[in-house]
């Protein structure tokens, strides 16, 4: 927002979080006030969007509130009264957590995760819990028990997923900023499909501690934003070493917007030709290639003769780690402690049995089954130990292509967002649209999809990958993409449309 | 060695894997308390050992440091490198679904115990020892009109458990139970569990097969459970070998299987057949990176081992000049091996600074071993089971005393058994006890000469016995003699004097 620009809130809801702090520190709106104009606009949304699965109004309130006393004592932090969406995988003590699933339906954690610990802490103000597929097993958000979420450029298509709830919302103007996962593109594609910005960070980065687990080694939390600026504000406020996650790394935290406007002359852009072949729809294709062009204008040299001669294999090595940890993971859900407990047949074994059955979904299921057979005495050496080996392949593999780049370039998905129910029937079909950012998840690595485009009148997005734990060469890549085009102001229509009143 | 008194031409092949949980004080992967025993249920409970969705494990450092010292001190290797592993099992006392234990990486490899039956000294090899979880308890009850329901106690679910598992080197339930017991005292010589198989805190399960005496090749392998006591132990094994031995001289086949025990009977009952049995489809944790373990901290680890009780007993023998028996005895516990060298350095000092030489000063190490292994340790393990020195009243400073009392003959052995009765009771000190009650020995001579021709006098049959060549009867009267002194005479000098008169008296 320039100088001089309409500070109401109902102007401030469209602005980066950058200016919204602005505005917030200057006096010009209060928390409060920002609050209810985005708690007012999500509501309305929300019929045709159903980004959320539970909106927190007294909660949203009660923290803006919060955030007003420290903005006036001024000790305000970047995100101190900012409106945020956060996925229903993470647990929050005050407020339901459901994974998506009719397994957790009414399950209050009795902790919060690390991360909305953080943000709390640095005054973030939570609407509600965004939309996801069940237990962020899924690429549409249609697996979700709540009902499906739709995409604001067309409600007859899907936002992507798992993190469907969260982009949607972002991308449809009702929050600024909102938290995903990403276990195999679950921030990437919806960001792709919706149009916005989403990190998955490195391996390590970001806590998991209080993320209902799906697959350990593979997912992590990460922002979605509509600039680089906000996402680099959100994961700074997440990013970092927690005592109650080993496998965070104990690296400090950089300030991920201090290096956004360096610009990326000379910066090294790997283009790897197995992540830009076949499969691809034609109109994704051409924006990634002009996004290309873009960047060379830029100054970036783009280097076309880069290979990962095993990425091939992400799609079978991440369905088998992937269940294999998901059918320990989801393992608790047994009708005993908490969650969905079927008590009416004769005995215990089956109770539990019942529990899972209709606790968990078609797609839940069919993991935890191909997890346990992958797992099971005489398959494990055939499938989770190759599986592993040619994991430790594909990460080598990434780490040559990365000493001598500084990025890697693919386009986050191989098409634009499909029809509600077009790829239901056929699991595969939407294993498939998660092809290019599998391979990332696999290596550890850190990326984000950047809107580079459209086609068929909807969003195209371009993976930016880096080394682990140079998240801020992505963001600067990103931010300089920014200044020349203009892909990530574009806002949808369709939500707005549907909302109004007829 | 025969093994079964069915048939005789068998040989079992016997190996244990024992579960002590350590004496940490918080749980294994989260920072509640793992003193559970005697807890109110459910009071020592969070999110992550309550297996909460999301919630992520954090190694505690000191079991693992535990489980290095209890590796250093049966000889085992430390690798640089170990991971946890998930085993994965559903059971509603397991909370996670999944327990974190480990599987091909353990923190210690190798290493192997001394024991010996009989005089028999044997090696058993270790395989391993690795680290896990414990579980919660289930406690089955019954509702008034009698439907059966479960209760779920989650205080011990995630209390560290270390796995100890042998070499399958054991020949009989007797080579077993001393195994068991070296296992125990070690564990307990180094403090990093109870091991109090009662209180759960040292479980076994064994492994028993027989073979034909001669052979290689083992037999089929039965896994016996739910031993809560080392005569369990014992009872099983030994029903075990029988049972085995009579399917194979009948010609069957005995099947690969898990059995309980049954205390009630001493019997071994099936639980789960071979194609019953779990696949617990372990795989790395993912939660938690692989530990590398610096020779730095194992050399810390090393140098806080105790003098072991195999080295402490041989030092024992030779600086105590203590027969292997008494060495043994003392060395049982390390509690009581403390007790013992604390008394040994008073009464040194007591008797008068340095000894005159190496025998008197081993007489007076011996004198005060025989108050622990005799008189001491009866009162310890008699009414109100078994107690350690420290918790009476009795200190190594009250046995010092009493020791030299006795030594210097300022009272004689049966007062000084009255005096540590009296000291037992009240905590009194001996010296104090024997000056308050007058209990110095008597010395007159006269006194004692007049008693004696008393007890001659009333004691005609004892005194004919006698001079009939039936010398037992001198302590008879040396016996009637002291009840009537109270013990305060000497016994040697008292059967002299009885000596005196009936040896050269004509009747």
């Amino acid at each position: 927002m320039a100088d001089g620009a309409d500070p109401t809130p109902g102007a401030l809801l469209d602005a980066p979080v950058h200016e919204q702090a602005c505005a917030l520190r200057a006096g010009a709106v209060t928390a409060r006030a920002l609050a209810e104009a985005t708690l007012a606009r999500v509501r309305a949304q929300e019929p045709a969007l159903h980004a959320y699965i539970t909106l927190t109004p007294e909660l949203a309130l009660a923290a803006a509130e919060a955030a007003d006393q420290r903005l006036r004592r001024g000790d305000a932090a970047p995100l101190t009264g900012i409106p945020i969406a956060v996925k229903d995988l993470l647990s929050t003590c005050d407020a339901e957590t459901t994974a998506g699933s009719a397994m957790l339906r009414g399950f209050r954690p009795i902790v919060d995760c690390t991360v909305v610990a953080r943000l709390r802490a640095a005054g973030a103000v939570m609407v509600g819990k965004a939309n996801l597929d069940e237990f962020a097993m899924g690429s549409s958000t249609e697996y979700s028990a709540y009902g499906s979420t739709r995409n604001p450029w067309d409600l007859e298509r899907v936002p992507g997923g798992s993190s469907g709830g969260s982009a949607a919302t972002v991308a449809a103007g009702g929050v600024p900023l909102a938290l995903g996962t990403d276990t195999g593109g679950s921030i990437r594609q919806p960001a792709a499909l919706c149009g916005i910005l989403g990190l998955k960070p490195t391996y390590g980065r970001v806590s998991r501690f209080g993320v209902i687990a799906f697959a350990s080694s593979l997912e992590q939390v990460g922002p979605f934003a509509r600039d680089a600026e906000d996402l680099g504000l959100l994961l700074g406020a997440i990013a970092g070493h927690d005592p109650l996650d080993a496998t965070t790394a104990p690296l400090p935290v950089p300030d991920y917007t201090a290096d956004l406007a360096r610009g990326i002359e000379g910066l090294r852009v790997g283009v790897p030709r197995e992540l830009l072949g076949e499969g691809l729809e034609p109109g994704v294709r051409e924006a990634v290639e002009a996004a290309l062009a873009q960047l060379a204008a830029l100054g970036a040299r783009i280097d076309r003769d880069v290979s990962l001669p095993s990425v091939g294999a992400s799609l079978p090595v991440y369905y088998l780690i992937a269940p294999s940890e998901a059918s320990a993971n989801l393992a608790r859900y047994d009708g005993v402690k908490y969650g969905y407990s079927a008590h009416d047949g004769p005995g215990m074994w089956d109770d539990m049995e019942q529990t899972r059955d209709r606790g968990f979904g078609d797609e839940v299921k069919r993991r935890i089954m191909i997890g346990t057979y992958a797992l099971s005495a005489g398959y494990y050496d055939a499938y989770y130990l190759k599986a592993q080996k040619v994991r430790t392949l594909i990460r080598r593999e990434f780490e040559a292509a990365l000493a001598t780049h500084d990025l890697l370039l693919t386009p986050t998905t191989p098409g634009v967002a499909f029809r509600l129910g077009e790829k239901l029937g056929d699991p595969l079909a939407m294993y498939l649209s998660d092809l290019f950012t599998l391979p990332v998840n696999i290596a550890g690595l850190p990326a984000a999809s950047i809107p580079c485009g459209f086609a068929e009148g909807l969003p195209v997005g371009m993976q930016l990958i880096g080394r682990a734990f140079e998240e801020s060469t992505i963001l600067r890549a990103a931010h300089a993409y920014a200044t020349v085009t203009d892909w990530h102001l574009r806002r949808p229509g369709a939500v707005a449309a549907a909302a109004m009143p007829s | 060695m025969a093994a079964t008194g069915t048939g005789t031409g068998y040989e079992a092949v016997i190996g244990l894997e024992v579960h002590a949980q350590l004496r940490t004080r918080s749980k294994m992967f989260c920072s509640c308390s793992a003193a559970y025993f005697d807890a109110p249920p459910n009071s020592h409970v969070c999110a992550v050992c309550f297996g909460m969705p999301g919630m992520l494990p954090v190694i505690n450092s000191r079991a693992v440091d535990a489980t290095i010292l209890a590796g250093l001190a049966l000889g085992s290797t430390i690798p640089p490198r170990s991971k946890f592993d998930r085993k994965n099992y559903p059971y509603p006392d397991l909370m996670k679904g999944y327990q974190i234990s480990q599987y091909d990486e353990p923190l210690c490899v190798g290493g192997g115990l001394d024991i010996e039956v009989d005089g028999v000294p044997h090696h058993v090899r270790l395989e391993r020892i690795h680290l896990e979880e414990d579980t919660a308890r289930l406690l089955h009850r019954n509702a008034p009109h009698g439907e059966a329901y479960s209760l779920l106690d989650v205080n011990r679910s995630g209390v560290p458990l270390m796995e100890v598992v042998s070499a399958p080197d054991m020949r009989s339930a007797a080579q077993a139970v001393a195994y068991l017991r070296k296992l125990r005292l070690t564990l307990r010589y180094i403090d990093v569990s109870d091991a109090d198989m009662e209180k759960g805190s040292f479980r076994c399960d064994a492994n028993v097969s027989l073979r034909p005496l001669g052979a290689e090749r083992l037999g089929a392998k039965v896994e016996i459970k739910n031993m809560n006591s080392f005569r369990a132990v014992q009872r099983a094994i030994e029903f075990e070998i029988e049972r085995q031995g009579a399917l194979l001289d009948a010609g069957a086949r005995v099947d690969q299987e898990t059995r309980g025990y049954i205390d009630a009977t001493g019997a071994t009952v099936s639980q789960r057949s071979k194609e019953e049995a779990h696949d617990y489809r372990y795989f790395p944790e993912p939660d938690l990176p692989p530990l590398t373990i610096s020779t730095e901290r194992v050399a810390r680890l090393r140098a806080q081992l105790p003098e072991l009780p195999d080295a402490r007993r041989v030092r024992f023998e030779r600086q105590y000049g203590l027969a292997p028996a008494d060495a043994r005895l003392l060395t049982e516990a390390r509690a009581q091996a403390d007790g013992y060298e604390e008394a040994v350095a008073l009464a040194l000092t007591a008797v008068g600074g340095a000894p005159a030489g190496v025998d008197a000063a081993h007489a007076t190490a011996r004198a005060v071993a025989h108050w622990f292994t005799g008189d001491v340790a009866r009162l310890l393990h008699g009414e109100g089971g078994e107690r350690a020195l420290a918790d009476t009243r009795l200190s190594p400073a009250h046995i010092a005393e009493l020791a030299t009392l006795v030594e210097r003959g300022a009272i004689t052995l049966t007062t000084g058994k009255e005096v540590l009765e009296l000291a037992f009771a009240s905590g009194e000190r001996p010296a104090a006890i024997v000056e308050a009650r007058g209990l110095g020995q008597l010395r007159d001579e006269v006194e004692i000469d007049r008693v004696a021709r008393a007890v001659i006098a009333a004691q005609a049959k004892a005194v004919a016995d006698y001079r009939g060549g039936k010398p037992s009867a001198l302590q008879f009267l040396v016996g009637q003699l002291m009840r009537e002194l109270k013990g305060r005479a000497d016994a040697t000098a008292a059967a002299e004097v009885f000596r005196r008169h009936l040896d050269g008296l004509p009747p």
